[in-house]
């Protein structure tokens, strides 16, 4: 189970994956001349691809025992997050205060 | 039980207590996850009432930023080097690597320092509008976290130079590059949510 590997290979690969994806999001973002909600669509698939490598590529989320219990709790923590957020801000935004 | 040890795994899942420190970590992390995502929801409603102050567009300055990103990005990479060399027993390799992660950590604080005092000079604060509270807030708690991670960094040195490495050590090294790799996921959604949105 121990791994004796000579080269930190998953790393360095993870390492260059977010350099280039934070580097595209910039380009998306400053160079194109898409509508603002196309890029943030682009932006957004880029934020969560990295997010998703950091969580398997460094954080080692599915390993051990508890490989599938730390996934489980971590996907229903990102849901619950996404939901606070995009729900917070139709609510606030979707025309319900004026009422 | 604590002591039980089972040599055929990494040495941080060996004994009992520190298979479980890790499965708590993970629970904690759940946890900061929410907490960043109530403060992304106050941004998300509040980021566009400036009342006649400055804007996102007006203070942001991406050169600085991308810099930021990159020192963060790179000692995610180097906490992931410090995993790797705790899987290798190397010692020393990982004291290196925790070094250069917190260095990293600290160059990026100092730049969010000067970003915050820069954004002072142009008349945004705290106090300036809703849009800046918020701001400032969700800046604010992740750049406490990072500082939080520098002064855990340090002390996991000094314990580990009194200690070596042991399934104890290892489990507590283990978290900390859990916690370290967590800051950068979220500054990954700051980057793209606060920064590239409030300049488009």
């Amino acid at each position: 189970m121990t791994k004796k590997e000579r080269f930190p290979i998953v790393h360095i690969v993870g390492f260059l994956l977010s350099i280039a994806m934070t580097f595209l999001a910039l380009i998306i973002a400053l160079k194109t001349d898409f509508s603002k909600n196309t890029i943030m669509t682009f932006l957004g698939i880029l934020a969560f691809g990295q997010a998703g490598l950091q969580l398997f590529m460094f954080m080692h989320m599915n390993e051990g025992e508890e490989g599938k219990a730390k996934i489980v709790h971590t996907v229903y923590a990102i849901f619950m997050a996404i939901v606070i957020v995009v729900g917070s801000i139709y609510v606030m935004t979707a025309g319900h205060p004026i009422h | 039980m604590a002591n039980k040890t089972n040599p055929s795994l990494p040495l941080e899942y060996q004994s009992e207590q520190g298979k479980l420190n890790i499965l708590g970590f993970w629970v904690f992390i759940g946890a900061e996850i929410i907490l960043f995502a109530t403060l992304f929801a106050v941004y998300g409603v509040l980021g566009v009432r400036h009342a006649g102050g400055p804007t996102q567009a007006d203070i942001f300055v991406i050169k600085e930023v991308v810099i930021q990103t990159l020192l963060l990005l790179t000692s995610s990479f180097t906490a992931g080097i410090v995993m790797w060399e705790l899987r290798r027993n190397n010692q020393k390799g990982i004291n290196i690597w925790l070094v250069i992660t917190l260095l990293l950590g600290a160059g990026f604080l100092i730049m969010e320092i000067n970003e915050f005092q820069h954004y002072y000079e142009l008349g945004a604060t705290l106090q300036t509008s809703a849009a800046m509270s918020s701001l400032f807030t969700l800046l604010g708690t992740h750049g406490a976290h990072v500082t939080v991670g520098i002064g855990w960094g340090l002390l996991l040195i000094l314990q580990l130079s009194k200690h070596k490495l042991t399934p104890k050590t290892a489990s507590k090294l283990h978290i900390f590059t859990l916690y370290w790799h967590f800051l950068d996921v979220v500054w990954i959604f700051i980057f793209t949510y606060v920064y590239l949105a409030g300049v488009l």
